[in-house]
This record gives structure tokens, C-alpha cells and sequence, in this order.
């Protein structure tokens, strides 16, 4: 299964990119398993999800919890708590 | 009605109000308009305040905050403007406003936005001071104050 993963704020500072195409096996099933399987991939993406409390989600541009299955996600958003207003 | 807009440039007050009043002209029975104004603080010498968002979700997100406000109080028109995009203190970075028949929904409508908008918007602040950049840290009281219209 091939999704866009997008990050945001210090996130994106540490990966180095706000914005790519992974492909996780079959044994990925949450976006919490994904994170913990992203943070293989680089020092910077494991500097990024160091301290997974610390990460948000977005599924489709909507947020959900950390735990959410990804079946059938196109677009998974990871980041900080926000900060606006 | 419900606008929804997320600007590089600057809030214009006058604009904003004039058109949260003319939506209420439009309405029957409607005679308040509540507005709040958010300004970037100079916090220990904060010399540019940039906001990061996430196109696309932060419209949807604002629409769902204003939707929230629109079946809770009867209201004629529901603004939110949002400022990105580097910004200097004492600058306006969002601006909200409520219009309604009577005050008390206009009101309480206004704290339920921006409260709403502060922890279930996709918007991520970093300051500068000098050549030192930090992202801010999310505050328990903005969690505190959003979850109160939970109930």
C-alpha cells in the first residue's frame, strides 16, 4: 500500500521534507505502527518520532487518534500538537 | 453564513466587521455582532512570529469549528480569518466574529471559535528572537478552555 505522508512544523524540520511516498508491508496496520516503522528509515526521521506522545495525526486531512487502522488512507499526516490562534 | 479565510495578508478589521454586518442585515431578526481580535505578543522579545498550516485540512478543520458554533446558537453569520505566514508583534493573526439576533449568542459563540479554533485547527507557531527560532510549545490551558464546550 503506497501513501503520502506529510509532515508539519518541527517534524518536518527533523525528516527533512514535508512531503513524501512510503510504502509499508502488510504488517503495518495503525498509524502508530507506521511511525515506529518510518522511524527506521533515516536519523532524522527517528530524531522525529523519538517521543511518540509528542506526535498528532491526520487521516485524509481529518484529525484521529494516533491508534487509527491506515487501510485505504491516501494522505497521513503526522506533526505537533497545534499551536494556533 | 459561514466565511472561512486563511491569509498571508494582513487582517483587515473594518472590512471583516462591515461584512459580518451586512450578512445580519441580510438575516431576519438579527441585531448583534460579537467579534474577537487576536494580536501576536511580544513574548521576551519575539521579533517575527511565523504560522505554518496545513492547506487544505485548515479550512476543513475552521469550517467544522464554525459548523460546531452554527448548531449551538442561533446565528445569522460565523467569520474566521486566520492569518500564516511570518507576521511582527502587535499584528493581528486572527480574527473571529459571531452575529446573531441577541447578545448572549453572539458572545458566548465568539469564546466557543476561538477556543475551539486554538486545539482543533492544524496551525503551528515558531518565533524568532535574533538568529534563535523555536517552535511553540501547546498549552495545557488552551486544552482546558476548549474542552469546557465539550459537554
Amino acid at each position: 500500500m503506497t501513501v503520502t505522508m506529510v509532515y508539519f512544523a518541527w517534524v518536518r524540520e527533523r525528516i527533512g521534507t514535508g512531503e513524501e511516498r512510503v510504502d509499508p508491508p502488510a504488517s503495518v496496520t495503525t498509524i502508530a505502527e507506521l511511525v515506529d516503522w518510518l522511524a527506521l528509515s533515516s536519523p532524522g526521521h527517528a530524531a522525529a518520532f523519538a517521543d511518540p506522545a509528542r506526535l498528532r495525526a491526520a487521516l485524509d486531512q481529518a484529525f484521529v487518534p494516533i491508534d487509527t487502522p491506515i487501510a485505504g488512507a491516501r494522505e497521513i499526516a503526522l506533526f505537533p500538537p497545534v499551536t494556533g490562534g | 453564513m459561514i466565511r472561512i479565510i486563511v491569509q498571508t495578508a494582513p487582517i483587515d478589521l473594518l472590512a471583516e466587521i462591515t461584512q459580518a454586518e451586512t450578512a445580519l442585515e441580510r438575516g431576519a431578526g438579527a441585531g448583534a455582532v460579537a467579534t474577537f481580535t487576536g494580536l501576536v505578543r511580544a513574548d521576551d522579545g519575539v521579533e517575527t512570529l511565523e504560522l505554518e498550516h496545513y492547506p487544505g485540512a485548515t479550512e476543513a478543520a475552521l469550517t467544522k469549528v464554525a459548523t460546531g458554533a452554527v448548531e449551538r446558537w442561533e446565528l445569522s453569520a460565523v467569520t474566521i480569518v486566520h492569518r500564516v505566514g511570518p507576521m511582527h508583534p502587535g499584528e493581528r493573526i486572527v480574527f473571529v466574529a459571531a452575529a446573531s439576533a441577541h447578545r448572549a449568542a453572539s458572545l458566548e459563540a465568539c469564546a466557543y471559535l476561538i477556543d475551539r479554533l486554538k486545539t482543533d485547527a492544524p496551525f503551528w507557531k515558531r518565533e524568532t528572537r535574533g538568529t534563535q527560532a523555536s517552535w511553540v510549545e501547546a498549552r495545557d490551558a488552551d486544552k482546558d478552555a476548549a474542552a469546557r464546550w465539550t459537554s
